[in-house]
This record gives structure tokens, sequence and C-alpha cells, in this order.
């Protein structure tokens, strides 16, 4: 048979059959990318009314869902690393923080945690301020996509906390023992050694984060952010057109996360590296 | 001759097991000392002690002068002793140039330059400088336990430790890991070698030690060693030359 249309190592076997040509040229996940923006196209210039007003609409809605999901996702990165150090800390003290801090916030929906954070975090620091006579603080009013960030950042971080923790106990004892044995401290050890092979290890589950922090993200629309989600609501509430609404809304969910899904997947690609 | 390593009655516990029962041994500078014995006597343990990758219990190890139970700084030992680990535990994300380089750029601080020629001229002494940018999954095992033997030495250490080197090799990788070592116990390297390749050690040790229950049963010169009549030696010989 014709080698190019043999499956290599990083290819997808699934739509692969023995002596199809054409198929097994196609990349499955991009087929899907295709046909989602094919779809979100064709609607637009087929019936402008209303899906590209839905679109013209919603586009400041979809701005904010990538602004909140990429920063609240790089603030998620440290706070995990930070997590995952001190879930794996021999000192006891940030052993016990780190532990505490994951325990808690994952027995509390998302949902509650982002009002919490939204409703009554803002009067704690009012309260605090009051006592401490700070006028600054007593006055404080919450920014809506503020504190959205700082919800799905503590949220997310604990489950990245436990990722990371995860990844570097993956690493082989040998790895650290061959470190500290040529005299690196223990964080040179870390730095050099155990981390750079610990993300990449865990980069498959830190890119499902991604995207899930991405979906979460229409939570947000509960507290006074004005995301994707939210943005629909709004319109819908006008026009009154659920099927359209909504149709449109999840499509461009699922275009932002089919290109997430292949951005991770390149990244993966470019930092493998065999054992 | 003045002693670099200095073992005094050193006790080890692994929870409920009594891996070393008050080892003492002294190690002079330039010697190469041999330890064999058979699985669970505690003899990789006693090596791992000497540079406390393993802490120990009761006991005194003094290694250059430096003892390792009050020193605060460990690294500052641990950089003048090499170990090269059965399972080699080369650095996998990294070349064998990197390899070589990492700890000489962070641990010794020289500067790019220096430290790649220094890698390059050892990876000239073990055999394959054509191996500088492949990555350690690309060697054979013989390859790669003779980089981890020029990454050891790229720290100009003292001492160098040796753990079962050959064990994980296959038959006809062992002998140019073998030449390497030979090569060093000639340039006057102190070793300890954790070994069970007897050819080896007829041929560079100064000094035999068998180990069992985790304590030194017999120490000997290689003559004396292996001409041995005690009853532990030659059935201990027995199994290893497999007579």
């Amino acid at each position: 048979m014709d080698k190019r249309f043999e499956p290599g190592p990083g290819d997808s076997k699934l739509f692969y059959l023995p002596g199809s040509k054409l198929l097994a040229h196609i990349d499955p996940w991009w087929g899907l990318v295709a046909l989602a923006v094919g779809l979100t196209v064709i609607l637009v210039t087929v019936k402008a009314d209303p899906f590209l007003n839905i679109l013209l609409f919603v586009r400041d809605g979809v701005a904010v869902t990538a602004l909140i999901t990429v920063t609240s996702f790089g603030l998620v990165l440290i706070v995990g690393l930070i997590g995952g150090l001190g879930r794996l800390s021999r000192n006891p003290f940030f052993h016990l923080i780190a532990t505490l801090y994951v325990e808690i916030v994952r027995g509390i929906p998302l949902l509650v945690q982002l009002i919490w954070w939204y409703f009554a975090f803002p009067v704690v620091i009012q309260g605090v301020g009051r006592w401490l006579n700070v006028s600054a603080l007593a006055n404080y009013q919450a920014n809506a996509i503020f504190t959205a960030i700082v919800g799905l950042t503590v949220c997310y971080g604990a489950y990245m906390s436990e990722i990371y923790r995860a990844g570097i106990q993956s690493i082989p004892k040998g790895q650290a023992e061959a470190a500290r044995s040529l005299g690196m401290t223990p964080f040179q050890s870390m730095r050099h050694v155990i981390l750079p092979q610990a993300v990449r290890m865990v980069l498959p589950p830190v890119g499902n984060e991604f995207i899930a922090l991405l979906k979460d993200s229409c939570l947000v629309s509960v507290v006074a952010v004005a995301d994707l989600t939210r943005r629909g609501r709004e319109f819908m509430a006008v026009h009154f057109n659920p099927i359209e609404v909504w149709t449109m809304v999840a499509l461009l969910y699922l275009v932002m996360t089919l290109f997430s899904a292949r951005g991770v997947a390149w990244l993966e690609k470019k930092t493998r590296f065999e054992r | 001759m003045e002693a670099i390593i200095n073992i005094e009655n050193v006790h080890k516990h692994f929870g409920r097991i009594h891996a070393l029962r008050g080892v003492s041994l002294d190690v002079s500078r330039g010697e190469v000392v041999v330890i064999i014995g058979p699985s669970g006597s505690g003899k990789s343990t006693l090596l791992r002690c000497i540079n406390r990758l393993e802490e120990y219990d009761a006991g005194r190890i003094v290694v250059d002068g430096i003892p390792l139970d009050t020193t605060q700084n460990i690294n500052a030992v641990r950089r003048e002793i090499g170990i090269v680990f059965q399972s080699f535990n080369l650095f996998a994300h990294l070349t064998v140039m990197q390899n070589l380089t990492l700890a000489q750029r962070v641990v010794r601080k020289r500067p790019k330059g220096e430290s790649q020629k220094i890698a390059l001229d050892l990876l000239t002494k073990v055999g394959i400088p054509d191996k500088a940018g492949a990555y350690p999954i690309q060697l054979s095992g013989g390859q790669q336990q003779r980089v981890a033997i020029a990454r050891a030495l790229a720290m100009n250490p003292k001492i160098m430790l040796f753990d079962e080197p050959t064990s994980a090799l296959d038959p006809e990788m062992i002998k140019e890991v073998l030449d390497v070592m030979l090569d060093l116990a000639k340039e006057g390297m102190t070793m300890v070698v954790v070994s069970h390749e007897m050819g080896f050690a007829r041929a560079a040790a100064n000094r035999m030690i068998l180990m069992d229950e985790g304590q030194i049963v017999e120490e000997a010169t290689p003559e004396k060693f292996f001409a041995s009549s005690h009853e532990r030696i030659r059935s201990f010989l027995g199994k290893v030359l497999h007579m």
C-alpha cells in the first residue's frame, strides 16, 4: 500500500480503514473543527437575521469569556504549582495549608464559590475595613470580572495542585537522586530536573483543565459578568428566539473548545520526549 | 595512607529491617575498594550513606575531613563525590551534552563554553563524543552508563561511587563500561564499587569486601580473597563465578 496513507505514530487510527485512501488523510478532529466553523459561517451568511445579529450582539461576551478564561488559567498554573509543591512539602505547615485548601475547595460546588466571592467576599472586606477604620476597604465595591477571576482561579487552582502533585510524583526517584548527588540543592533539582519533566507529563490533563475552565466560565454569567452565556440570555430576553440563540452560543463554545484542544495537542507534540 | 572516607560503626534501619549493623570501613586516597555480597546484605545502602542519599541512624562518616552528620551543607560534600547508579538516571529531558553541563553550570558556576569543553573532553574519554546531541533514550545501555560516568566526572569529584554499574546492562555492553572504570582506577581515582564483576575486581581492586546481613564479614586483597579457603567467601564466589 502507498506509504503515505498508513497511520504514523502520532496519527489517529480511528478513521483508518485498510485500503481507504481519502479518510486516512483526514485528522478527525480537524474535520470537526471545520464542521463547527463551517456551520457557524453558513448560518450567519444564509440566515443573517437572526444569526448575524446574535453573533454581533454576543461578540463582546466572547471577548469577556476569553479574557476571564485565559487570565484565570494563567493564575491557575501559578497557584497550582504552589499548591502542588505544598502538598509534597515535608514542612508540616505548608503541607497542612495546601491540603486544607485542596480539600475545602474540592468539596464546594463552583457555582456556590463564585456566588460567595461576588456577594459575601466584598461584605467581609467592608467589615474588616470598618473594623480597621480604613475607608478604602470599608467602601469596597466588588468588581464582577475581578471576583469571577478570583473564584475560578481559587477553584481550579485546587484541582491543578493535584495534577502537579501527581506529575511531580510520577518522575522516577532516581532523577532527583542523580541531581542531588551532583551537588544540586533541592530547589535546583526541582527547577532544572524534576519540573521540566513533570510539566511535560501533565500537559494532557492540564490541557483538559483549560477546556473545562473555558466551559465552566459560563457560570460567571450568574454573578453579573457579561460573558458569552449572559449576552446570549440578554439577546433572548429581547427577541425570544431560544433555538437560534442557544444554538449559536453552543456553536461558539464548541469552536473555542475545539481550537483549544488542537492547541493543546500541538503543544504536546512539540514538547514530547521519550523516556 | 591517609583515609579520605572514614566510616565508623554505622547503623541503618528501614522500618523493622536492620540494614546496616555497625559497619566500619576506611578508604584511602587513590584506593579502589570492591564490595560484594548477597542481595539485601546492605552494600548499596552503605554506598548511598557515603553521600547521604540515605541517612544513617547511628555512627559516624567523615568524607575528606568533613563529618556528614554535622555538616549543614551536604551539597558541598556531594559535589566532591560522584555516584554512578545501576539504572543510569540520566536526565531524560536533556541531551547528553546538557546532562554533562547542567550541574557544572548551576553548581560549579562554570561558564557555558568552559563546561561544554570539559563535557566534550569527557565524552571523548568515554568514547562517545559523537553522541553529544543525542537524548538518553537514543543510546544503548552501555552508552548511557558511560555518559553517567562522564557526568559525574565533570564535577571533578575526589571520590567515585559505583552502585552495581553493570547489573542493568546486556552482557555485550558490560566491557565498555568496565574499561572506562579500569582507566579511572589506573589514573588514581578513589573508587568504592559495589559490583559482582570479578574480572574488574581482580584487575583493579586494592581491597575486596564481603558483606552479609548488614555487616562486613571479610576483607582482603583480591589475591588473598580469591585464594581464600574461608567458607563464606568460597560459597559466595561459587555463586557469582558460577563455579
